[in-house]
């Protein structure tokens, strides 16, 4: 099994003058699933990009080890599987294009074997030869996991990852995760209960709001 | 390697949207259209001739280069390019990208020059050759770590030439310097001190913006 780890040690962001979060101490653990909660505005998308290093934090650290080893930000980026409805792909290119350029861009040779299977896992292996412009808003979050998975991650953000999508999506996406927590460290942003039932257990944003 | 399939995904894009090359080709044809309604004719020296050549180049760099970061952030794909790809890589496969761009511009606009002014007559091809060579690669560095600082801002548009003419200034005014050596006929040996300053502006903008490009692309 993977051990992958990350520590969250007394992380505080704030925008301008505005405190988004302060005071959170958190450790996460690959086989688990874990859930980041909490009101429109509360920074649950802030929180996922500082563990995914897009952007820093304004104080305490974000530390990544996989197997007792800590990881650099050029590491992180092999390791990291990251889906978000703010997450946009070329539209210029087809769904499989798409998934070719970020295999390469990451050094890994494309494999179309697992490009097809993934597709096929969220239901696009049909459409994978068009634009990803003609796709609708569903097909465009569904291509977005097959984005995630490609360079088999072992650390999954998923982002409102139900965001979009249909019931059958919403199922494939379920799937998705009993199948891949099993070995991965899969942290879920989301309001929806049924995406919070999923995790192992909940980081509320609303009580680092006012901490002392 | 990475940076190279990057550089394949951005002209292939390119191939398909044309955000940038449409941009460079009507701009060179507009400026070299007004330049030559406004001489109406009249025969112009060679020096203003090589200096036109250079304005010509800068503006035209100014209006298409800032493309390639720029693209990105408007279309909202700079989270995936964070996503795969160091920032390194980033930087190296934008530039590539760029320095396809100017050295095809700058060919381009060469022979128009060529053809369309008849007072722009190289003496010296070897010394043009080479201040052609590094002036792109300067060009092309300068305007992709421009273009790297100016995508987040709201006024992209304005904000690129503005900062882009001081860092540029001293690059443009060497490669002025050589226009006129090389229309003098004078050999690489006489020319052989501003070609170093143009060497030495390539590798001080190249490791500053490698340096750079980390603090510029992460927030």
């Amino acid at each position: 099994m993977t051990n992958y780890k990350i520590e969250i040690q007394n992380l505080v962001k704030f925008f301008g003058r505005r405190l988004i979060f302060q005071g959170i101490d958190f450790s996460f653990t690959s086989g688990n699933v874990y859930g980041i909660s909490g009101p429109n505005g509360s920074g649950k998308s802030t929180i996922v990009k500082i563990i995914a290093g897009l952007i820093s934090p304004t104080r305490g650290q974000v530390i990544h080890i996989y197997n007792e080893k800590k990881l650099n930000a050029d590491q992180l980026h092999e390791q990291l599987g990251f889906v978000s409805p703010y997450l946009v792909l070329y539209d210029e290119f087809t769904a499989e294009e798409n998934l070719e350029f970020s295999a390469k861009i990451r050094g890994l040779s494309f494999n179309p074997e697992n490009s097809n299977q993934l597709l096929q896992d969220f239901g696009l292996e049909k459409r994978k030869n068009d634009l990803v412009r003609a796709y609708s808003s569903g097909m465009k979050q569904r291509l977005k996991f097959a984005f995630a998975l490609l360079h088999q991650p072992k650390f999954l953000i998923l982002d409102e990852p139900t965001s979009n999508l249909d019931n059958d999506g919403k199922e494939r996406v379920y799937k998705m995760i009993e199948r891949e927590k099993k070995d991965k460290l899969i942290i879920v942003a989301s309001n929806e209960e049924a995406d919070l039932a999923l995790c192992s257990s909940v980081l509320n944003l609303n009580d680092f709001k006012n901490k002392k | 390697m990475k940076s190279f399939s990057l550089f394949k995904k951005d002209w292939q894009s390119e191939l398909r949207t044309r955000y940038a090359v449409n941009a460079l080709a009507m701009f060179i044809l507009v400026t070299i259209s007004v330049i030559m309604f406004s001489i109406a004719g009249e025969k112009i020296s060679e020096y203003l001739t090589g200096g036109l050549f250079w304005v010509v180049i800068f503006f035209s760099a100014m209006s298409g280069l800032s493309r390639a970061f720029v693209s990105e952030e408007e279309r909202g794909t700079t989270l995936v390019l964070q996503l795969i790809a160091s920032p390194s890589t980033i930087f190296s496969g934008k530039l590539i990208f760029n320095l396809i761009l100017v050295f095809i511009m700058n060919i381009a606009i060469t022979i128009l020059f060529s053809m369309l002014f008849e007072s722009f007559i190289i003496k010296s091809a070897s010394v043009f050759l080479l201040a052609l060579i590094f002036g792109n690669i300067g060009i092309a560095i300068a305007s992709t770590i421009i273009a790297a600082i100016i995508s987040k801002a709201s006024s992209k548009g304005t904000l690129y030439p503005v900062l882009s003419f001081p860092i540029l200034l001293p690059l443009i005014l060497t490669l002025l310097e050589l226009t006129k050596f090389s229309m003098d006929g004078k050999s690489i040996n006489q020319s052989i001190i501003e070609l170093s300053v143009l060497i030495c502006y390539d590798v001080i903008m190249g490791t500053a913006s490698y340096l750079l490009f980390d603090f510029i692309w992460k927030d």
